[in-house]
């Protein structure tokens, strides 16, 4: 297996703790992605690390007695430890605020607490084996004051940081499971819902393990996962994971299946989207992505991995003096989006992120459209998806057009999606909405979003130079490019319509472009009319389709004088001028310069006679003003056609 | 057919007398080089229509259309004589390769009148015939030979000067469609070289170049697709496969090739034409393929024979693409006829032509048929418009010519950087400054996307 085929690998910078003992407890936090090693109670010493600071907060608290759980609220204000069942003890890291510590104990009689979840700066909430508690933290008066409560039989409980939902598992079969939703000072209790467990053995009680349940946010909707595990009364070919939409209003439904087509022991991650199911026994793992099209059934859809099972990326950590290292013993912890893995290194311990690699994906992914898809979903696409594009108009890998149309198809939907949003995030704005609506967003631009210029920079720029490249498929591709863009409406920028002039003038197919011309597939702009013009001495008719242009954009009215006395159809420019009405605002010296350049006297006779009149209708004197500049013109009238020649002013 | 057709045209204005439209007399080609010498005259002779004339009288006319055109060298060393008008007839000679002359002889129309005593009298119209027109359609017919062609004297007029395309109005989108279908056809059957898209006997692509096309749209228009008229009309609605099981629905033919795909002894011969690609000729095989309105010229090089399995893979690739394609297009034509259909019929007719694109547009023509154009109009009109058209050759330069015609007619010609537009107007007691007024509304409506001066 080469190296280019892994496509899961672990960040480059991991957070490196000490091994769990004793004497060091560890205990990582999902919300704040944080690992605290606690020595000693704290007595010698708390550090807490996160994957995104690079400055490790180190503090020390009394030993009272054994840590059970330790977590920050948001911002690292409030540190809160647990380490009876019935309290939790706060400690304020506000600057300013007393860091003595406070106390509160569960207000149910005989309860115990499970362990407690912040859900903002200063809220926690406290889930016991009878109910959940919502407690607001005053840290300056170094107290707790109760917002809400519910109760209800808690067998175990989770959270998901993200979307700030608890899930509380209810029941003996512990399969009903309770969601409750935080926000702002606010619980709210979501619809229940059941998970259908697998039929087991009668001799075994069958129960839902915490275990095969997590909860993730995938394309901005809370799921629940489960892994439902093989059984041998069924039929399936293996275990599957049920994901659980559980919307913000509404009940919770059952919305996909992943098919691991494997039986055995586990592991789940959500990455970028993706859920990456980890395989214990093979020791590889498959991605699911449940926005490319699966089997639906009319009310599951059923999906399949995107890709062969691949190992993650092995990790050599460098050890001082000592070579390499590999991690021996590895542990997923099941929820979120972290994966960490404990590597039983000598002395250290290190926690990753797990990170999907686009580029080996490419390759494993034969179908174009798919691939496409894929990736267009991807947080760090934009590159790769552009590779994928050169490549298929490479010579060794090239795509049959329908590929390629589909391609550009499909990323030109999404850079439509975008300009939509644009422009009725604009529109809101103009129309003043931006104030009273604060659900009103500029709308992101992911990196999915290929414009032109990017396109345009990275593929066909450089494409278009291959030599050897026959000509019909690159032009052919140049226009399927232009289709794509114009079946998505969206305005094509006149630079691909030069690369598409360029190649065609580069294989003298003139013929070609007149009819490109003809059909307005090239759009008329002042740059494509003078590149038209320069165009002229290859191919005749470039001048008329310039001047066809030039007259549609009906903002070019000077260009087109200035292209007719270029050449020397001064009576047609003059027309052309007196035709629009413009022809009291012209110099008369440049119409009388061109005139005297045909060296055809009697056209320079009627250009003359023309501005005398003008001149005896706008001043009452067929004579020039000096400001006009036309004495040599006059001087040159009168020496071919003599003074008698020059026009009287009329006297009223 | 042809008469009576041309007679109808001319009812109005032929009340006594019977009218004659001009007509073939012969047509042949020789070559003086081959026969030098005495009592070998008729090796001279390539051909000559109609075949059945007695071969001395062959030789005789041959020989003096030589002796006419060494005799006119005399006067003129680089342009000989190009017709030589008699009252009967006239006789048009063109040498399109060294040595190489084809001589057409026209009948000049001809008025029979009776006489007081009953008895018919003859009279021919020499001043008719105009000889622009015809020597154009003796170099079209040198173009054509290729195509093997029929000549319609009987109708031939300024349409036949500029041997003009028409070209398919059509939506920028639906256009790139076309592109797109036309590409992918090419790529997947790679032995195609060329592919011309026509739509409604009017151009909307073609691959090959200008002069080529020009031909090859003659040949279309005018032989192939008249053919073909009469089975499309009776099998519309019934798709030829349809029957076919697994085969999917759609409405594509050869018109060029085998007629029954499902018959293993079809003939796959296609014809041949010649096109002009960097000075050296080119021979191909021409397939033309149909699905409703749409049509498509398919060119292989000649080199390769097409078998009939091709055959079988062009119709399932194309069939279907194209008959799809041939309904988008025909929606979006409606969608735009719709859209510009308001207004009412105009009172002109007119004729444009660009030199450039040889774009051609007419509403004086009616669709042509196989054997006559047919024009809404009087043929002293379109005789105007020939004399207009000799005008503007002779000078470089813009121009514009207003004819006032009989019966309240005016005919407008003009012409401007290299297109020419002809009107025919009728409005009563217009005078000319009404006239160049309409002239310039009908540009603005007409042609404002392009640059024509007023």
């Amino acid at each position: 297996m080469g190296e280019e085929d892994y496509y899961l690998e672990l960040c480059e910078r991991p957070v490196q703790f000490e091994k769990a003992n004793p004497v060091n407890c560890v205990f990582f936090d999902e919300a704040n992605k944080q690992v605290f090693a606690v020595r000693s109670g704290g007595a010698t010493g708390v550090v807490v690390k996160g994957p995104d600071d690079r400055n490790p907060i180190s503090f020390r608290m009394d030993d009272k007695g054994e840590v059970k759980c330790i977590k920050f609220s948001l911002e690292n204000k409030i540190l809160a430890v647990q380490r009876t069942s019935k309290t939790v003890d706060f400690c304020n890291f506000i600057p300013d605020n007393s860091q003595l510590e406070y106390t509160q104990e569960c207000k149910t009689k005989n309860a115990n607490i499970l362990g407690f979840c912040w859900t903002s700066s200063t809220e926690i909430v406290f889930i016991t084996d009878q109910g959940i508690e919502f407690y607001q933290v005053l840290p300056e008066k170094r107290s707790l004051k109760l917002l809400k409560s519910h109760n209800l039989n808690v067998n175990w409980y989770m959270y998901c940081p993200e979307s700030a939902v608890i899930l509380l598992s209810t029941t003996v079969l512990e399969n009903v499971l309770q969601p409750f939703h935080f926000r702002a000072g606010t619980m709210s209790k979501l619809p229940k819902f059941e998970i259908e467990l697998p039929a087991a053995p009668k001799s075994t009680k069958p129960s839902l393990s915490e275990r095969d349940i997590a909860m993730a946010t995938v394309y901005g909707q809370l799921y629940v996962l489960f892994l439902r595990h093989h059984s041998r009364t069924s039929n399936s070919t293996g275990a599957e994971v049920v994901l659980y939409h559980l919307p913000r209003e509404g009940a919770c439904k059952k919305m996909h299946i992943l098919k691991l087509n494997r039986t055995g022991k586990f592991a789940l991650n959500v990455v970028d989207n993706l859920v990456v199911v980890h395989h214990q026994d093979t020791e590889t793992s498959v991605i699911f992505d449940i926005k490319l099209r699966g089997e639906f059934d009319g009310s599951v859809t059923f999906h399949h991995p995107v890709l062969p099972a691949r190992s993650i990326q092995p990790y050599q950590i460098p050890i001082a003096g000592n070579g390499f290292c590999r991690g021996v013993s590895a542990a997923v912890l099941p929820r979120g989006c972290v994966l960490t893995m404990i590597f039983g290194s000598h002395i250290k311990s290190y926690l990753w992120n797990l990170q999907v690699k686009l580029e080996p994906i490419v390759n494993l992914l034969p179908d174009k459209g798919r691939l496409m898809d894929f990736l267009l979903q991807r947080k760090e696409c934009k590159m790769v998806i552009l590779s994928v594009c050169s490549q298929m108009l490479s010579e060794s890998d090239r795509a049959s057009l329908p590929v390629i149309a589909t391609v550009f198809d499909k990323l030109n939907h999404e850079y439509k999606k975008y300009l939509d949003a644009e422009q009725s995030y604009a529109m809101a704005v103009e129309a003043g909405q931006s104030r009273s609506s604060p659900l009103l967003k500029r709308p992101v631009r992911t990196q999915a979003v290929l414009d032109q210029s990017d396109v345009y920079t990275h593929v066909l720029s450089a494409f278009v130079e291959k030599k050897e490249m026959p000509h019909k498929f690159v032009i052919a591709v140049l226009m399927e490019y232009i289709r794509s863009l114009n079946q998505f409406q969206i305005a094509v920028q006149h630079y691909l319509h030069e690369l598409v002039i360029k190649t065609l003038v580069q294989h003298n197919l003139f013929y070609m472009l007149h009819q490109f011309l003809q059909y307005h597939v090239l759009s008329d702009s002042k740059p494509l009319a003078c590149l038209l013009l320069s165009l002229e001495s290859f191919y005749p008719p470039a001048h008329q389709l310039s001047l066809d242009m030039l007259k549609r954009l009906s903002t070019a009215n000077d260009e087109i004088v200035e292209v007719l006395l270029s050449k020397h159809q001064v009576l047609a420019a003059l027309r052309f001028i007196r035709g629009i009405g413009g022809h009291d605002n012209i110099s008369a010296r440049k119409f009388l310069d061109a005139a005297k350049q045909t060296e055809d006297n009697m056209l320079f006779y009627t250009i003359f006679r023309f501005f005398e009149q003008r001149n005896q209708r706008l001043r009452g004197s067929p004579n020039f003003t000096p400001g006009e500049h036309c004495e040599e013109h006059v001087a040159f009238f009168k020496q071919i056609f003599g003074d008698q020649a020059l026009m009287r002013p009329t006297t009223f | 057919m042809a008469v009576a057709a041309a007679g109808a045209g001319s009812g109005p204005w032929a009340t006594q007398e019977k009218q004659f439209p001009p007509a073939l007399l012969s047509f042949f080609i020789y070559n003086p080089r081959f026969g030098p010498r005495e009592g070998e005259e008729e090796n001279k002779i390539l051909f000559y229509h109609p075949n059945e004339v007695e071969k001395n009288e062959k030789i005789r006319n041959v020989g003096l259309c030589e002796a006419i055109v060494q005799f006119t060298r005399t006067f003129s060393p680089s342009k000989p004589a190009k017709s030589l008008h008699t009252q009967k007839n006239r006789q048009f000679f063109n040498e399109p390769e060294e040595h190489f002359w084809m001589v057409m002889v026209v009948r000049n129309p001809i008025i029979e009148k009776q006489s007081k005593d009953g008895k018919p009298v003859i009279e021919y119209q020499e001043e008719e015939l105009l000889d622009k027109v015809y020597s154009s359609v003796l170099q079209q017919c040198y173009s054509m030979y290729k195509y093997l062609q029929t000549l319609h004297l009987q109708s031939c007029d300024l349409l036949d000067i500029f041997g003009g395309i028409s070209f398919f109005p059509l939506d920028k989108m639906t256009y790139l469609k076309i592109q797109s279908f036309i590409n992918r056809v090419e790529e997947s059957l790679n032995i195609v070289k060329y592919t011309a898209f026509l739509y409604n006997d009017q151009l909307i692509w073609s691959g090959l170049e200008q002069d080529d096309m020009r031909i090859l749209y003659k040949y279309l228009t005018t032989s192939l697709f008249p053919r073909h008229m009469e089975p499309e009309l009776a099998g519309r609605d019934s798709p030829i496969r349809a029957e076919m099981p697994g085969n999917l629905q759609h409405y594509g033919r050869f018109l060029t090739g085998p007629l029954n795909l499902n018959d293993p002894d079809a003939k796959c011969r296609f014809p041949k034409i010649f096109v002009n690609t960097d000075d050296a000729y080119e021979e191909l095989h021409l397939i033309v393929y149909k699905a409703m309105s749409a049509a498509v010229c398919f060119m292989i090089d000649a080199s390769i024979q097409p078998t009939l399995d091709f055959c079988r893979r062009l119709d399932s690739v194309v069939g279907p693409q194209l008959t799809v394609l041939a309904s988008d297009i025909c929606e979006q034509f409606n969608i735009n006829k719709r859209m510009s259909g308001s207004e009412k019929e105009p009172q002109f007719k007119f004729i444009y032509f660009n030199h450039m694109n040889l774009a051609e547009k007419s509403t004086v023509h009616m669709r042509k048929t196989p054997s006559v154009s047919l024009t809404s109009v009087h043929p002293d009109l379109m005789k105007i418009l020939g004399d207009i058209n000799s005008d503007f050759t002779r000078v470089d330069e813009d121009e514009e010519i207003i004819v006032k015609a009989m019966s309240d007619y005016w005919v407008v010609g003009k012409k401007s950087d290299r297109r020419e537009l002809y009107v025919i107007l009728n409005q009563k007691n217009a005078n000319l400054i009404e006239v160049n007024e309409e002239v310039k509304k009908l540009c603005a409506t007409q042609f404002n996307n392009i640059f024509f001066l007023d």
